[in-house]
């Protein structure tokens, strides 16, 4: 079993729900137990760093604070909380001034912070601690050529912390195809969703979703295999019905969130991989794969 | 430096955390060229560095420039001199909140509340922070919103209350410390 402290950020609470409950689905399975960090508070995401970016780095200190005293790495799912985590991180070092400044705000509650703190994606976790081939061989309900487009999205490979290439990232095709399933070409793999610019913005926001569902369709996906980011898998996912509407669009493309993916391939209850909180409902797509009786665990997947 | 009279906006942004770059930009236009939503930008990444240098204050706060980016970090990611654009183009924004600018976007609003919504409840509340948002800008465009709020809700996905977090009050500590004054 490897342990991790966990941060699983403020959408993982709400919009973000099918991808959470389909991480604590299969950590176990996968010999993975995330403990999650202790009355922990929000990193502040890109609009409080447009606020007041020393504050912002100040309460998201407080978060490295708490990962420190478990002597765990710190795990999020959520690419903008990863983002933001890696940065303060990594300023708290450079910046002495800044890291003084906050080193009094954190001791006014008792806390303190050394940077000794690993801070990674459960992306990279998954694709590193139990890689492909570890993941393949516990996959008992293959997807055997189910045409997936796998997204990335942005932060979790930019600004670049060394985990996959920050423009076309490879590491969740790999982790799709252990499973059975067969990627396609996905040229906008990486590039934006919008993020929270679908609230203030919408017209700027929905033309970059419906950009990325095109660019799936046309390339032959039967779905879209988002990395856990809940924001990446909402915009693709709930907003899918504005995109067709704003459109003129008939889009019906399932999102599946890697982790909802791999709950299904392990073979595990249909409630762990929390299918029923998709708005796109992938039940149709998946039923071939579903009523399927699983096979002994560890065949060869590839299609 | 930040009371100094002699401090040029240069001087302003650069002392910013993750700024201090700035001056090393070489003007070459790869973040305009990279950035996602540059078309919209009244003056592009580019030149948003060129006028914080020539002290173009004003014209680049009260203009939409800076409130598109998406934080997609591909200007980051492919800057050749390292100077983070993303991170000027967020300190920019604070700058422009800070000192009462009104540029022509509803993003400012949005960054408030969403910001408020962590202050009051340690967490985003996604719910409170959506009905907020609509509230003070355009109550008829939360009519639009309304399948997307009952998707939601019918998927579980929008809990209407918020979680305790007791977290918050250290929030406030933190942020009381970090105001100008500097912890005093």
């Amino acid at each position: 079993m490897r342990y991790y402290a966990y941060y699983p950020g403020c959408s993982m609470e709400a919009t973000g729900l099918p991808v959470e409950k389909s991480i604590k689905a299969i950590a176990k399975p996968l010999d993975l137990e995330f403990i999650e960090l202790e009355d922990w508070t929000c990193c502040g995401s890109s609009p409080f760093a447009g606020v007041d970016k020393a504050k912002a780095i100040g309460i998201t200190a407080r978060t490295l604070a708490q990962a420190e005293k478990t002597g765990l790495d710190l795990v999020t799912p959520c690419s903008s909380c990863y983002t933001i985590l890696q940065e303060a991180n990594d300023l708290l070092k450079e910046d002495h001034k800044l890291a003084e400044r906050v080193r009094e705000a954190l001791s006014a509650i008792g806390l303190s912070y050394n940077g000794t703190v690993k801070v990674r994606h459960i992306a990279e976790v998954l694709f590193n601690d139990v890689s492909p081939a570890g993941l393949a061989a516990k996959v008992v309900r293959p997807l055997t050529g189910l045409k997936v487009a796998c997204y990335t999205g942005c932060q979790q490979v930019r600004p670049s912390y060394g985990f996959d290439d920050s423009e076309y990232p490879d590491w969740l095709d790999q982790m799709a195809k252990s499973l059975g399933a067969k990627p396609v070409n996905f040229p906008l793999k990486a590039r934006c969703c919008g993020s929270s610019l679908v609230i203030s913005e919408s017209d700027v926001a929905l033309d970059l979703i419906h950009r990325l569902l095109e660019n799936a369709q046309e390339n032959g996906a039967q779905c879209m295999v988002s990395t856990t980011c809940p924001l990446c898998f909402t915009a693709l996912d709930v907003y899918q019905a504005t995109v067709n509407s704003k459109f003129k669009k008939k889009f019906d493309l399932p999102v599946l969130a890697i982790t909802q993916m791999i709950a299904i391939a392990l073979g595990l209850d249909i409630k762990a991989s929390a299918l029923d909180g998709n708005v796109v409902s992938p039940q149709k797509l998946l039923k071939p794969y579903l009523s399927a009786k699983p096979q002994a665990a560890g065949v060869e997947t590839s299609a | 430096m930040g009371d100094n009279a002699q401090t040029t906006f240069l001087d302003e942004v650069a002392a910013l955390p993750a700024c201090g770059k700035i001056s090393e930009c070489i003007q070459c236009g790869v973040c305009s060229g990279s950035c996602t939503t540059a078309t919209h930008w009244e003056y592009p990444p580019r030149k948003v560095i060129a006028m914080v240098r020539s002290g173009l204050k004003d014209e680049l706060l009260k203009s939409n420039s800076i409130w598109f980016c998406v934080s997609c970090y591909l200007c980051t990611a492919r800057c050749p001199r390292d100077i983070k654009p993303a991170s000027i183009v967020h300190g920019l924004e604070s700058i422009a909140l800070k000192e009462g600018y009104k540029p022509p976007t509803k993003t400012t609003t949005m960054y408030k509340t969403f910001s408020e919504s962590i202050v009051n409840n340690g967490r985003i509340y996604e719910f409170g922070f959506m009905f907020k948002y609509y509230l003070q800008t355009n109550p008829l465009a939360a009519l639009k919103m309304l399948p997307t709020a009952l998707n939601l809700l019918a998927h579980k996905r929008m809990p209407l209350t918020p979680k305790k977090v007791k977290g918050k009050a250290d929030l406030r500590i933190i942020i009381n410390k970090l105001s100008a004054g500097g912890g005093k």
